[in-house]
């Protein structure tokens, strides 16, 4: 699996997400500058976590209007994975990959923990390393996590099955504070219509080696592997 | 010309930052305020000499990049320079 990990300005969790492909895929993934015109043809884009711009405007607005973000789209629409992680996910919903928008947490604050989630979609490239209803431990670190969409658009993404992890809590019931940020239906990761784009708040490359505590994310890359080569 | 750009949450978007500023207001003593909405404000000189085409040329940087249209609302007064 040849993978391509995008670098904004204030990106900083590129390098872990590089560490993360390199270990589950065995080759060295491109790291590309968003100041690039193209990408090279790849098996999967990864859009990290981080701070792209400062957050100005809103989080991840400056970076969706990248010039490499031209790009990811076409790529995207030719059927070319996407993954969103945390600001990743904000960048894709800013430049309509993903619908809806990542509003600031109810509680103002900033949440660093780990929380659970349960996998609410396994049959994705992204997913596929993990059983439906599986509940996994993965960390949480953002200002704005707080899914926010209309109504008819949340009941596409249900009606559709397009939710691929919600909050929960470690037992997989709702409620009880699993949610972290105040997101629309406790969603944490969704997609697209195609299924080939996912945007998710949670960090799994955070937890993908047990040096780290935990490998709970290390599912997903190994997933994405098996499912694209 | 100069362009005034007003950003606000769409009414029914929860504003939790209004919602503080509100309650912090509440706690320094002043009583009698309903509700607080908090937004963006956003002034642009621009080279465009002729106010419709200034106010056309707004609108769509407010669409593309000033405003989330997801769950903002924007407001743009056009002023001479």
């Amino acid at each position: 699996m040849k993978a391509a990990v995008i670098v904004f300005p204030g990106s900083n969790c590129d390098r872990d997400v590089q560490v993360a492909l390199r270990e589950s895929s065995g080759s060295e993934p491109l790291m590309v500058w968003h100041r690039e015109a193209a990408l090279p043809d790849v098996d999967l884009i990864v859009i990290p976590g981080g701070f792209s711009y400062g957050d100005y405007l809103r989080s991840g607005a400056m970076a969706a209007h990248s010039p490499v973000m031209k790009d990811v789209v076409a790529k995207s629409k030719k059927g070319v994975p996407v993954l969103g992680i945390c600001n990743g996910f904000q960048v894709l919903t800013e430049c309509g990959l993903l619908p809806g928008v990542l509003m600031p947490n109810a509680g103002l604050k900033f949440v660093c923990k780990d929380v659970h989630v349960r996998t609410e979609a396994a049959d994705t490239p992204f997913t596929q390393g993990y059983n439906e209803g599986q509940v996994i431990r993965i960390p949480v670190a953002h200002h704005d996590g707080n899914y926010f969409t209309d109504e008819d658009t949340l009941k596409r993404l249900n009606d559709q099955g397009r939710v691929a992890f919600r909050y929960v809590n470690e037992d997989g019931s709702k409620g009880n504070g699993a949610n972290p940020n105040g997101s629309m239906d406790d969603i944490a990761g969704i997609l697209n219509k195609s299924r080939t784009v996912l945007g998710l708040m949670p960090h799994p490359e955070r937890l993908s080696d047990p040096a780290m505590g935990g490998t709970d994310g290390r599912a997903m890359f190994d997933g994405l592997v098996q499912a694209l080569g | 010309m100069k362009a005034k750009v007003h950003v606000t949450l769409k009414q029914g978007v929860l504003d939790p930052q209004g919602k503080a500023v509100l309650h912090a207001l509440e706690a320094l003593g002043f009583g009698g305020v309903k509700s607080v909405r908090q937004g963006k404000f956003i002034e642009l000189d621009l080279t465009e000499t002729d106010p419709k085409k200034a106010a056309a040329a707004v609108e769509a940087m407010c669409k593309k990049l000033l405003a989330n249209t997801v769950i903002e609302d924007y407001r743009v007064d056009i002023s001479e320079g």
